[in-house]
C-alpha cells in the first residue's frame, strides 16, 4: 500500500527523520513509537503529503505521493489530527459533510445522495448520530475527537493516518476510539498508521511497530519483540518492566519509578501479633505476594496478613464478603490484606526465623491435620470443603523475579509433605501418607529489597532456606496440634 | 423521523433569515431613497425608476423635479452606500474565515492605507491623470491598493514560504502602520487641502454620481463571484491549513485566491468611499451569531445586510444634523463600536 524508500524530511535545512525504509500492507495497522523530538510527527507529516521530502521516495499504490493532487489525495489518506481548537464553531453534521469535500466534484459540487449516506453511515459508526446537530465547541474532547473521525472516514479513505489519536482521551474513549478503527482495518481492508505515546495500548492494537530514536529506525518489529525492556529502555532511557496482558497475548510495558530510600526493616517475629481471633502480620511497607488466601489471592502487594479462627462449623455461603467485613471490623483495609481462615486455637501456631550470609527467611504456619489427604488418591473420595487447615505464610527477606516466586511455591510445598511424611500424617481413608488437607492455603511475600534473585530452587540460598524453614516449622506446628488434640 | 424535521427545520430557517435580510435591505433602499430635505414618497420612486429603466412612462402627477432628485442624486448615493457596504462585509466575512480570527476586517492587511495613500497622493499633489481626470483619484487608489496587496503577499512569502496566516497579519500590521504613518506625513506636511483629506478618510458615498458606480460596479462583481466560490473551503479552512489540506482543498491556490478577490473589493470601496470603518467587522461578526459560520450563507447574506445598514448610515449621516452632512465613517463607527461591544458582552455570557 505505501512505501518509503530512503526517505529524510526535516524543516529548514534540518535534518529530523532520516533514511526510512519500509512498507506497510493493506489492512495493517502500523504503529509509530519513540520519544519526544524522535520525529514521529514529522514523519507522519511527511506520509501525508503535507512536508516536502528532502530526499528519498513515498508511494501510495505505487504511485509517488506529490504526483497526486490535494483532492485525489484526501480520498486515498484522510488524517485524524491532534485535537485542536478551532476559532468557529460548526454543527457536528457539517463538520462531518466536509469530510466528502474531495467527492464533490463539478463546479458547484451539490451534496449528492451517496455523501448523505456515506455521512450517516461514518457517523452511526463513531456514535455521533445523536448530537449531529449540536456545535463542535458543545461537546467533550472524546466526543470531539470522534467528530473529527467520523470526517475522516467520510473521506472513505485507503489509509488513516492517526496522530496520538487517543491524546486527552479519558480511558474509556481511548478503548473505543481504537477499537473502532481496529474494526475498521479488518471489516474494511483499511490502513491504519498510528503515532503511539502509550506502548501498551500500542502493543495491544498494532500488528507492527516502529520505533524511532533521533530520527532513526531503532527497530521495526512486531510488538512482542520492540517491546522488550532492552530496547525501550535504550531509546527512551528509563527503566521499564515489560509482563504479558493478563487476557490478551500481547506484551505490556511497566515504568519503575525510582526508588526511594526505605528504611532497612527485616521480617521477623517482632511484626506479628497473635490473636485470640486471628493472628496478623503487620509489614511494614507493602510486600509483593503470591498467594492463596481466602482474599488478597493472586499476585499483588499487600501489608496485612491476617489468619481468622473461624469455628469449626462455619459455614458462610459468602465467606469473602464475610472476610472483608472482619477486617474493616478490625480496622485493616481489605485492599491491602491476604487473608485466610482456619478452624484451629491459635495457640498451635509456630513461627521461626532462619538466616544465612544476609539471606533470611520467617515462616509462620498452623497445622491441623484431623482432615489430611493424600492428593494422589483423592479423586476417589467425595471430599467436603472445611476452613483450611495447614496455612503457610513465607516472608523472605529479598528481591524475587517471577521465576523465583514459583519455584519458592514450588519448594515450600514439596517441604510442607516432607513434614507431613515424617510426622507419619496419614489419610484416614485409605491409611496412606498424606500430602497435605482439602484447603491447605500458602503465602510467599518477598519484601523485593536488594540484589535480584533470579531463581528460588532447592539448591539456592533462598531455596535452601525456604526448604529448611518450611519443613521445620510445619513439623512443630503438627507435633503442637497433635499434642493438642490428644 | 425527528432529524428529518430539525433538518427541514434548520433549513427554513435560513430562508426565513433571507427573506428578513432582503426585506431589510429593500427596506434600507426606500427609506434612502425618499428622506431628505425633500421627501420622496416611496410609491413616486417606484414610477420614476420604473420610468427610467424598463421605459414605463412617468405618470403625470409625478413632479419633474422628484425625477432628477431621485434619478440623479439619491438612487446612485443610494447604490454606491449598497455596493460599498456590500463589498466591505463580504471581504471581512472572507478575511475572518481566512485568517479563522473573527477580529479580522477587510483592512486587516493594509488594504485600506494602501488605497488611502493614493488618495491622499492625489488629493495632497492635486494631480490629475490626462483622460481619466477627476477619476484620477479612484483609478490610483485602487492601483495602490493592489500593489499593497501583492507587497503584502510578496513580503510575507518572503517570512516564510507556506505563508501561516499569522504571518500574513502580521505582514498586513507592519504595512498598515508604515503606510498609516505616510498619510499622517502628508497631513502634517498640508495646508489648505487637510479638510479635504480629512474628509476623504472619513469617507463619504455623497455626490459622486453614476460614475462611480460603474468604477465599484466591475470590481465587485469579480470579487463576490470568486468568493462566493469559495464558501466551502471558507469553511474547510476554519479547522486550519493542515487540516484543509488533509480533507483535499488546494489551500495555497485558494488562499491567494480568496485574499485576491478580498482585496480587490476593499481596495474599490475605499477608493470610491474613503476608510469606512465598522461595517467588515460588525456586520459579518453579527451574522455569525445569527445563522452560524457556514460561508455558503454567511456570504451572501453579508452582501445584503453590509449594503443595507451602509445605506441606513449614510441616511443617518446625512439627516440627523441637516443640512451639514456628517462623515459616514463616523456613523458607522458610532453606531458599529457599541454594536460591537454589544455582541461580544452577550458572547461573554454565553460562553461562560
Amino acid at each position: 500500500m505505501i512505501d518509503l524508500k530512503g526517505v529524510t524530511v526535516g524543516y529548514n535545512e534540518k535534518i529530523i527523520v532520516e533514511d526510512m525504509n519500509f512498507h506497510i500492507d493493506t489492512g495493517e495497522f502500523f504503529g509509530i513509537l519513540g520519544p519526544n523530538g524522535s520525529g514521529k510527527t514529522t514523519l507522519l507529516k511527511a506520509m501525508t503529503g503535507l512536508l516536502p521530502l528532502m530526499d528519498g521516495t513515498i508511494t501510495l499504490k505505487g504511485k509517488k505521493l506529490h504526483h497526486f493532487t490535494s483532492r485525489d489525495l484526501a480520498t486515498q489518506i484522510a488524517v485524524l489530527p491532534q485535537i485542536s481548537t478551532e476559532s468557529f464553531s460548526y454543527e457536528v453534521r457539517e463538520t462531518v459533510m466536509l469530510g466528502r469535500y474531495a467527492h464533490q466534484k463539478g463546479f458547484l459540487k451539490g451534496t449528492t445522495e451517496r455523501d448523505v449516506d456515506i455521512v450517516e453511515k461514518v457517523m452511526d459508526q463513531t456514535g455521533i448520530t445523536s448530537f449531529q446537530h449540536r456545535y463542535l465547541h458543545e461537546l467533550s474532547g472524546g466526543e470531539r475527537q470522534r467528530v473529527f473521525l467520523a470526517q475522516a472516514l467520510a473521506q472513505e479513505p485507503q489509509v488513516l493516518l492517526l496522530d496520538e489519536p487517543t491524546n486527552h482521551l479519558d480511558l474509556s474513549y481511548q478503548k473505543s476510539l481504537l477499537d473502532l478503527i481496529k474494526n475498521q482495518t479488518v471489516n474494511e481492508k483499511l490502513t491504519v498508521i498510528a503515532i503511539f505515546h502509550d506502548l501498551n495500548l500500542a502493543s495491544l492494537y498494532c500488528d507492527r511497530l516502529l520505533l524511532l530514536d533521533k530520527g532513526k529506525t531503532k527497530l521495526l518489529h512486531h510488538p512482542e519483540e520492540v517491546l522488550k525492556e532492552k530496547h525501550i529502555e535504550e531509546v527512551y532511557r528509563t527503566k521499564v518492566q515489560k509482563q504479558a496482558h493478563p487476557l490478551v497475548a500481547k506484551p505490556q510495558m511497566v515504568i519503575v519509578p525510582e526508588e526511594s530510600a526505605t528504611v532497612d526493616f527485616v521480617l521477623d517475629e517482632s511484626f506479628l501479633n497473635v490473636r485470640e481471633e486471628y493472628i496478623h502480620f503487620s509489614a511494614p511497607y507493602p510486600l509483593k505476594c503470591m498467594s492463596s488466601g481466602i482474599i488478597g489471592a493472586g499476585i499483588g502487594w499487600y501489608r496485612h496478613f491476617i489468619n481468622r479462627r473461624v469455628p469449626a462449623d462455619y459455614d458462610c455461603s459468602d465467606y469473602q464478603e464475610d472476610m472483608k467485613e472482619f477486617l474493616v471490623h478490625k480496622d485493616l483495609d481489605p485492599s491491602f490484606s491476604v487473608g485466610m481462615m482456619t478452624a484451629l486455637p491459635l495457640n498451635n501456631m509456630v513461627c521461626d526465623r532462619f538466616e544465612v550470609q544476609g539471606h533470611s527467611v520467617f515462616v509462620v504456619v498452623t497445622a491441623g491435620v484431623g482432615n489430611a489427604i493424600d492428593v494422589s488418591t483423592s479423586y476417589q473420595y467425595d471430599i467436603d470443603l472445611r476452613p483450611g487447615t495447614i496455612n503457610t505464610w513465607v516472608f523472605i527477606n529479598g528481591n524475587l523475579s517471577d521465576e523465583a516466586y514459583i519455584e519458592a511455591l514450588v519448594t515450600s510445598t514439596e517441604a510442607k509433605v516432607r513434614a507431613l511424611h515424617d510426622m507419619n500424617v496419614r489419610d484416614r481413608r485409605t491409611g496412606q501418607l498424606a500430602t497435605g488437607t482439602p484447603t491447605d492455603s500458602i503465602l510467599i511475600s518477598s519484601s523485593q529489597q536488594g540484589e535480584l534473585e533470579p531463581f528460588a530452587g532447592p539448591i539456592t540460598p533462598i531455596g535452601k532456606l525456604i526448604g529448611r524453614g518450611v519443613y521445620e516449622v510445619t513439623k512443630k506446628a503438627i507435633q503442637r496440634f497433635l499434642d493438642h488434640t490428644e | 423521523m425527528q432529524s428529518q424535521s430539525i433538518r427541514s427545520y434548520l433549513q427554513n430557517k435560513i430562508w426565513i433569515t433571507y427573506g428578513l435580510a432582503v426585506s431589510f435591505l429593500l427596506f434600507a433602499i426606500l427609506a434612502g431613497i425618499s428622506i431628505g430635505t425633500v421627501s420622496v414618497p416611496p410609491k413616486d420612486i417606484l414610477f420614476i425608476v420604473g420610468a427610467k429603466w424598463f421605459g414605463y412612462p412617468l405618470p403625470e402627477e409625478i413632479d419633474p423635479m422628484f425625477a432628477n432628485i431621485v434619478y440623479a442624486i439619491r438612487l446612485p448615493r443610494v447604490l454606491l452606500a449598497l455596493l460599498v457596504g456590500s463589498s466591505l462585509a463580504i471581504a471581512g466575512a472572507s478575511f475572518q474565515g481566512l485568517l479563522r480570527n473573527p477580529l479580522a476586517d477587510p483592512y486587516t492587511l493594509g488594504v485600506s492605507s494602501g488605497a488611502s495613500v493614493g488618495a491622499v497622493i492625489t488629493l495632497f499633489f492635486n494631480w490629475s491623470i490626462p483622460f481619466i481626470g477627476k477619476f484620477t483619484l479612484p483609478f490610483l487608489s485602487i492601483l495602490c491598493s493592489i500593489i499593497t496587496v501583492f507587497l503584502v503577499l510578496w513580503f510575507a512569502q518572503k517570512v516564510e514560504r507556506t505563508m501561516k496566516v499569522e504571518t500574513i497579519i502580521l505582514t498586513g500590521i507592519i504595512f498598515s502602520s508604515f503606510l498609516g504613518s505616510l498619510i499622517s506625513l502628508m497631513i502634517a506636511l498640508t495646508g489648505e487641502e487637510l479638510r479635504q483629506i480629512i474628509g476623504w478618510l472619513l469617507g463619504s458615498v455623497s455626490m459622486r454620481g453614476w460614475d462611480y458606480i460603474t468604477i465599484i460596479l466591475p470590481f465587485f462583481l469579480i470579487g463576490v463571484i470568486v468568493l462566493f466560490l469559495n464558501g466551502k473551503e471558507l469553511n474547510g479552512m476554519s479547522f486550519g491549513e493542515e487540516q484543509a489540506h488533509h480533507i483535499g482543498i488546494s489551500v495555497q491556490k485558494r488562499k491567494l485566491l480568496i485574499l485576491i478577490a478580498g482585496s480587490i473589493l476593499t481596495g474599490a470601496a475605499v477608493a470610491v468611499s474613503g476608510t469606512i470603518g465598522f461595517v467588515g467587522l460588525v456586520i459579518p461578526h453579527f451574522l455569525r451569531r445569527v445563522v452560524g459560520h457556514d460561508h455558503r450563507h454567511l456570504l451572501p447574506l453579508s452582501i445584503v445586510v453590509g449594503g443595507g445598514f451602509l445605506v441606513l448610515a449614510d441616511l443617518i449621516s446625512r439627516t440627523i444634523i441637516a443640512p451639514t452632512e456628517l462623515p459616514i465613517g463616523v456613523i458607522t463607527a458610532l453606531i458599529g463600536a457599541p454594536m460591537f461591544a454589544y455582541i461580544l458582552l452577550k458572547k461573554r455570557g454565553l460562553s461562560s
